[in-house]
């Protein structure tokens, strides 16, 4: 202990309260535990991971070129429906899963001082590393349907940097409210399907009537759904500026995405100070 | 903090009381206020709030602190203490960094760390190793620093050979060893201590005690929230008593512990005297001859089977007179809960040098675990107050199989069978 001790004024707790360092330290030790406990544990372990996907996008596929015809009028329909489901599952499981996760780590957040931000991002991060793994498969496929390997393939991080800080965003919102607000998770639940059918998975964007189109451009996941799909599946796709008729169009998207971020930004500041009470 | 602490313990230490008052200042509370805002009725639907969106949700504002002022000095030994409620507990929350003060100012100088709960982040799925580290950094300590220390962990809790056991296989004694152990790893320079942390059998309460010892004299800080007064009395430098949220006193662990017992004592005449003599702090110089249960073996914690009765031996003198005294016995639990209380007022005037005796069965509903049994001697006054002295009479251990977390051992005559009727 230094000779003269510097006193600092105690502030309550926060969002990244301890310090940046250690921050990104529990971070990271709280995503590899959640990862382990997720895929070590199991029998199988990863393979149900993947097999979530792989069975809805079995179901979907049968659904979408036997059943109804669209899924054969569109190029590379069942790559496209792959990286869609693989892309979109993460970001529904995480945040999903970031809904009850301040509630499930009560122990820490009353008993200890611990940065409330981690938990929710943790969250965010497992879910990138089964995105990662998830995504070997995926390539696996494209390459065996006949795919040529092309070099905007190394775009794709960009596309999943998106959506992770929008998965982020998202999962800082429903997790700091959802201690206040229990139906939080009814709510998401409803709200992250209606998304589903809402986002470019099933359809590729321009198959969406005009009118319509410009209300489902509005939800920023589309242009992230549609640049993944021209960079990785289809370079012949229109993509996101060309569907959004111009690219000042996608304004409105990214000013959707932002106000999610701002409003999560605030919220969880707001929410860190008293969800030790709350609990 | 439930722990033994004989009075000829050849390490017993006074606390050396006078060396701290230069220290340098390393907490420094001002006016720290907190209230927790309790719904009348819980409105935690959105579907509540959308259904009366102007109707103004009731609150009671439960007062937990109010207007405490204090300062903890480097290397200092400080003492909470206070009754259940009393806001003890609140307090080591906002000085943690767990709560947020409503209003007031708290500075703190070097690293804290908080205890206050054994295991807490523990994911039993996962390795000692694993949990190790990441209970390290939940301490406070880098990532590499819980790395490099997790073989001293181990060797302390003496578990090395369980390293890579995932914490489901391990038994409970394991646990709480392996708990411990990763807490004081953190060697923090400030250590924020609740009592609850020290659950477990008599050989893990000295081993707490050892360590605190340890911590006390390497010049660590450490603030302990406690409602046992032994402890206090021997192991801080200074005590402070909180009652109802407010700063009652701060000073001598003795007084503490006096002015403690009294309040104790004293809660069912609130109002005070015109004279404002009510519940004077008074060392009536009462002491304990002996103070044993009869079969018992006389040792500091006393054993009991569960279920059998207590035969009480308690023999106390007077040091000066005293006017129909009243004796109150009181059990309590770790948690400091009362769960027998019993007064015997004698009925006679006692000389200088006297000897009061109580003597008899008490009933033994106690559920297996660890008590306390104090005696409160009470003598009123002349213009309505009184004057109290509270005492440790002994530490119980009731010995049995627990049956679930009830407070009370009860025979339970009840089965369970298949209803086998037509409904």
């Amino acid at each position: 202990m230094s000779d003269v001790p510097v006193l600092r004024e105690v502030t309550g707790p926060t969002a990244l309260g301890g310090g940046r360092r250690r921050a990104l330290e529990l971070l990271y030790l709280l995503a590899l535990t959640d990862f382990k406990r997720h895929y070590v544990g199991t029998a199988l372990g990863y393979l149900w991971s993947i097999a979530r996907p792989l069975l809805l996008f079995g179901v979907l596929l049968v659904v979408f070129t036997q059943v109804f015809r669209l899924g054969s009028e569109v190029p590379r329909y069942p790559v496209l429906l792959l990286l869609n489901i693989v892309l979109f599952g993460f970001f529904q499981e995480a945040t999903a899963a970031a809904v009850t996760s301040i509630v499930a780590q009560e122990g820490v957040v009353r008993k200890t001082q611990f940065p409330r931000l981690v938990i929710p991002l943790s969250i965010v991060l497992t879910g990138l590393f089964t995105l990662a793994l998830n995504l070997v498969v995926v390539f696996a496929f494209i390459l065996a349907f006949g795919v040529d390997p092309s070099w905007t393939w190394l775009l794709l991080p960009l596309v999943i940097a998106g959506l992770t800080v929008l998965t982020a965003a998202v999962g800082m919102i429903v997790s700091s409210l959802y201690p206040r607000f229990r139906d939080m998770a009814i709510i998401w639940a409803v709200a992250s399907t209606v998304l589903f059918y809402g986002s470019p998975v099933l359809y590729p964007i321009e198959k969406v009537p005009e009118g319509l189109r410009q209300l489902v451009m509005l939800n920023p996941l589309a242009p992230l759904l549609e640049l993944a799909r021209k960079w990785v599946v289809d370079p012949s796709a229109p993509g996101p500026a060309a569907a959004a008729g111009g690219a000042w169009r996608l304004l409105a998207p990214l000013a959707v995405a932002l106000t999610v971020c701002v409003v999560a930004s605030w919220v969880f500041t707001r929410e860190a100070r008293r969800i030790a009470e709350e609990l | 903090m439930r722990i033994s602490t004989p009075a000829d313990d050849a390490t017993h230490e006074v606390p050396a009381r006078r060396g701290l008052a230069g220290a340098p200042v390393v907490i420094e509370a001002r006016a720290v206020h907190k209230s927790f805002r309790i719904p009348e009725h819980r409105v935690d639907s959105l579907k509540e709030r959308a259904a009366h969106p102007l109707r103004r949700i009731e609150h009671r504002e439960l007062r937990a602190l109010h207007d405490v002022s204090f300062d903890v000095r480097s290397g200092e030994f400080f003492g909470i203490v206070g009754r259940n409620g009393s806001g003890k507990s609140t307090l080591l929350k906002i000085l943690a960094s767990i709560y947020r003060a409503d209003a007031g100012r708290i500075r703190i100088a070097g690293r804290v760390a908080p205890f206050i709960e054994l295991g807490v982040g523990f994911n039993l799925e996962l390795t000692a190793r694993e949990n190790g580290v990441l209970n390290g950094v939940l301490m406070g300590l880098s990532l590499r620093e819980a790395r490099r220390r997790l073989d001293a962990v181990l060797a302390f809790a003496e578990l090395e050979e369980f390293v890579d056991l995932k914490l489901k296989n391990y038994s409970s004694g394991m646990l709480v060893r392996f708990a411990f152990a990763v807490m004081v790893q953190a060697d923090a320079d400030i250590m924020l201590i609740d009592e609850v942390l020290a659950v477990g059998d008599a050989a893990f309460a000295q081993k707490c005690l050892d360590v605190f010892h340890a911590k006390r004299r390497a010049g660590t800080t450490i603030v302990l929230v406690t409602h046992d007064m032994t402890t206090v009395q021997t192991l801080c430098h200074r005590a402070m008593l909180l009652d109802d949220g407010a700063l009652r006193f701060i000073g001598e662990p003795e007084d503490a512990a006096l002015r403690y017992y009294q309040l104790n004592f004293g809660r069912e005449r609130e109002a005070p005297a015109p004279g404002g003599t009510a519940g004077k702090v008074v060392d009536l110089n009462v002491r304990v001859v002996h103070a044993r249960l009869e079969g018992g073996t006389g040792a500091i914690v006393e054993r009991v089977e569960a279920g059998r009765p207590l035969s009480l031996d308690v023999l106390v003198e007077a040091a000066r007179p005293m006017r129909r005294p009243s004796l109150r016995v009181q059990v309590r639990n770790h948690e400091g809960l009362v769960l027998i209380d019993f007064t015997r007022v004698l009925d006679a005037a006692v000389a200088s040098g006297g000897r009061m005796r109580l003597r008899g069965q008490v009933e033994n509903r106690l559920a297996p675990g660890r008590y306390t049994l104090d005696l409160y001697v009470r003598e009123e006054g002349d213009d309505g107050g009184y004057t109290v002295q509270g005492l440790r009479l002994l530490q119980l251990a009731v010995d049995g199989e627990r049956d679930g977390d009830g407070v009370m051992a009860v025979l339970a005559d009840v089965d369970a069978e298949l209803d086998e009727r037509p409904a």
